[in-house]
């Protein structure tokens, strides 16, 4: 499907939904991360990109260790963009040392549903399990 | 009635197919979510047995086609640091 849409829309850019996370190392400082988190922002608008959402979850802790570090930063992007772009953007990640993991995801329509109904606060997430509690 | 006798492995084993004695059904199917997200830790930790490995299906009631969006989704949440690949006691 990805690859019918880049052959045939070369000309008309047709953008594609998307979402990444990133995890920054938990060494920076609060200035370097939001110069890193802005050089990304930057880098999805200047490429014909359009940021949907934006969300900064703090630092986290991980689940197992990454680089030896048991924290991290936790970054999300929703942002629409032309599906060529993704490789570019995924390239910059692996080039960059503040980065630690990485995770791009293409959302289908189910996807985008949950996302603004999650961003609208349709259901806090307690109510939802609380639902499947039930259910069991 | 039906009170946890789904989560008991020992009678799933023992019943045919032909007679199920307590009815299990999708969750998925049921409530009608048609998207599993990657980042919610706690739904997805009900998919998964206290090692981290992922439950089946004949244990959860999953549908396949939701099964396979459950496995998917564990396994982004693992490569984020969200859920273990390996671990004693999660719950």
């Amino acid at each position: 499907m990805a690859t019918k849409n880049l052959s045939s829309n070369a000309e008309s850019v047709v953008l594609k939904d998307y979402e990444s996370v990133i995890i920054f190392t938990p060494v920076l400082s609060e200035d370097q991360l939001k110069d890193a988190v802005s050089k990304y922002r930057n880098l999805i608008t200047e490429n014909g990109g359009e940021l949907v959402h934006e969300e900064n979850w703090g630092l986290t802790k991980l689940a197992y260790p990454i680089q030896k570090k048991t924290t991290g930063f936790y970054h999300l992007f929703e942002f629409k963009a032309n599906p060529e772009f993704i490789s570019k953007f995924e390239l910059a990640f692996r080039r960059d040392e503040r980065i630690m993991r990485f995770l791009t995801v293409a959302l289908d329509k189910h996807a985008l549903v949950y996302n603004t109904r999650k961003r609208n606060g349709e259901f806090n997430q307690g109510k939802k399990e609380q639902k499947q509690e039930g259910a069991k | 009635m039906k009170k946890k006798s789904q989560v008991n492995p020992a009678m799933v084993f023992n019943t045919t197919p032909e007679a199920p004695q307590k009815k299990k059904f999708c969750r998925f199917k049921k409530n009608g979510i048609k998207y599993i997200d990657y980042k919610d830790a706690n739904f997805l930790l009900k998919f998964v047995n206290d090692q981290g490995k992922v439950l089946p299906r004949r244990l959860t009631g999953t549908s396949l086609k939701y099964q396979r969006k459950v496995t998917q989704a564990i396994k982004r949440a693992r490569h984020i640091a969200i859920l273990p690949f390996e671990g004693d006691s999660l719950k």
